[in-house]
């Protein structure tokens, strides 16, 4: 009897802690998710709708603009993370040496661009990368370059400053989870290493980074998740210029959706393109780390 | 350390932090001095102090009712958090210490839903929004974001490390469930949740995309909103948007330096 109203009580508690936020994810997660997945067969402007099939899928493969959205954010996808994790590696790798001095300032400094609003550094690159602003007169001063790059102007140089942007922006993040799970490992391994004549490289290679696998998967999911729904930066940068040379698959669908006559069932087709990227590209990151452990 | 070669790698390493220190504050600097500057110098990449400050806050302070943008900011941020963290902490700590089969189903089927892009959700929250008649209000900014998955699964994680004799102990003396998470799980946890406020806060008060498509009228505009129209048109005034720029990084940057010490422990936890 005891023993059955503690089951009893167990599960009523069980659920009420949880219950408030499994209501709001599901009215504002599931519901939308599904109503987006049933949108993205509708076709029709505004709020009139009408099943349109494959419609959107065909409209999807013939469509220059979207074609070069996923591009774009697949470039930035493929270029940006890589280096961004790489250097995360590298300077949490060099700030968790106890030799280091200064450890503490390196650290906070390197970290501090996650602190401010996405619109303030944007805007704040924006000004820094204007036809005759700071970069270009400090490449000149150091006669790195001959004349101005017009960086927001030129769809390669567009695309190189989203990218500096949102580098800037995110390395120190992901160095912060490195630098706290390279705390956990025990430091005997390095000093047995290190005894045994193993060079700085290699102790970084096959003893540090096979230990962070679980985190750098971590970050590497995140982050891809993330550049693949890129808006605030190119939006404030760019605006996606020049001519749709840093137009984004989020951009795209805002435009879709706000800017033009809302095309509210082609956006949601188009939502569901970053859906399936996100879940393939996630599986294949989880894949690559599994393999290599084996 | 005699060997040379560990020397040039100790050398080569202090250049590297020093660079990446040096372009990470860069931007900072340059907000700071280019407030200072009136637009034509600023474009043209003056590095020194100028003497437009006064006015470059005038332009800016008559450009919007800041006061109200201000606090409609501060409202928005202030009672999303403190929302987020009361339901996300709940949540977490339920699903840890109240074990059954079908709420790690539930909890697994969440950690999947991590991954759906916020670029998915916007549209069918939009016509949500507008069909609920929320459209343009704090509760269409405030309520998607407060049952945040990833804050659940940090006070999960977190939940952890808290001790089991305290929960038995404090059933023995008769408290009910709500009343140890409240009197006991809440104190003890103080550093978790100082650590998450600075994440939620963060996410809250730099959120641009979603206020940007629900927030229609000038009286409701956030600060992010306010900076960005004023960096966009054909000649925007960037000194007057350095203004804005620090406005809207100040609060973010206070919280990190009151708190750091906090943030760096909370993330540990996160990872472990």
């Amino acid at each position: 009897m005891a023993q059955s109203h503690l089951a009893r009580n167990e599960r009523i508690n069980g659920w009420a802690f949880v219950m408030p936020a499994l209501i709001l994810i599901g009215i504002f997660m599931i519901y939308p998710i599904i109503w987006s997945l049933w949108m993205s067969f509708q076709v029709g402007r505004g709020m009139q709708f009408s099943f349109g099939g494959l419609t959107n899928i065909i409209r999807l493969t013939q469509d220059p603009i979207f074609m070069r959205a996923l591009t774009n954010t697949l470039i930035f996808l493929a270029i940006q993370v890589p280096i961004m994790l790489v250097l995360a590696l590298l300077f949490a790798n060099a700030l968790n040496n106890p030799n280091i001095w200064g450890r503490g300032f390196f650290r906070t400094a390197i970290f501090l661009p996650c602190v401010t609003s996405l619109v303030a550094y944007s805007v704040t690159f924006k000004a820094m990368f204007a036809a005759d602003g700071i970069i270009n007169q400090m490449l000149m001063g150091l006669h790195i370059i001959g004349s101005p790059i017009p960086w927001l102007a030129d769809p390669f140089w567009a695309k190189v400053v989203v990218i500096a942007a949102i580098t800037w922006r995110w390395t120190g993040y992901n160095m912060i989870f490195y630098l706290a799970a390279m705390q956990n490992i025990d430091r005997s391994i390095y000093e047995a290493a290190r005894i045994d004549g193993v060079p700085a490289w290699a102790r970084f290679w096959y003893l540090t980074v096979p230990m962070l696998k679980p985190v750098i998967l971590f970050t590497a999911v995140i982050s891809t998740i993330g550049t693949l729904q890129l808006f605030d930066e190119p939006n404030l940068l760019t605006q996606g210029g020049p001519s749709d040379s840093t137009l984004t698959l989020s951009m795209y669908i805002y435009n879709l959706s706000f800017k033009f006559m809302p095309s509210f069932g082609y956006a949601a087709t188009v939502s569901y393109v970053i859906v399936i990227l996100v879940a393939i590209l996630s599986f294949l990151q989880f894949l690559a780390v599994r393999d290599r452990r084996a | 350390m005699s060997n040379p070669l560990a020397l040039i790698g100790r050398g080569a390493t202090y250049v590297a932090l020093s660079l990446a220190a040096f372009v990470s504050v860069f931007p900072f600097f340059w907000m700071v001095i280019g407030s200072t500057n009136t637009n034509a110098d600023l474009i043209r990449g003056k590095a020194t102090p100028g003497d437009a400050l006064w006015r470059n806050i005038e332009v800016f302070f008559t450009s919007a009712d800041l006061p109200r943008v201000v606090f409609n900011s501060f409202f928005i941020a202030g009672v999303g958090t403190v929302l987020t963290l009361l339901v996300s902490s709940l949540a977490g700590y339920g699903f840890e210490v109240f074990r059954s089969r079908t709420r790690e189903r539930v909890f697994a089927v969440m950690l999947l839903m991590l991954s759906v892009p916020f670029a998915a959700l916007m549209i069918p929250l939009f016509i949500l929004m507008a069909n609920l008649k929320l459209m343009n209000s704090y509760q269409a900014i405030i309520l998607p974001s407060v049952a945040s998955i990833f804050i659940i699964f940090y006070f999960r994680q977190a939940t952890k490390a808290f001790p089991h004799e305290l929960r038995d102990a404090a059933r023995i003396d008769g408290l009910k469930e709500w009343q140890i998470f409240l009197f006991v799980y809440m104190p003890v946890m103080r550093s978790t949740y100082a650590a998450a406020t600075i994440i939620v806060f963060m996410t809250h008060w730099n959120n641009y995309l979603w206020p940007l498509i629900v927030l229609q009228t000038n009286d409701m505009k956030t600060l992010p909103l306010v900076v960005a129209t004023l960096s966009q048109g054909y000649t925007p005034d960037f000194a007057v948007v350095m203004v804005g720029s620090i406005f809207a990084t100040l609060p973010t940057l206070i919280i990190f330096f009151l708190l750091q010490r906090r943030f760096v422990e909370g993330m540990l936890g996160a990872v472990k």
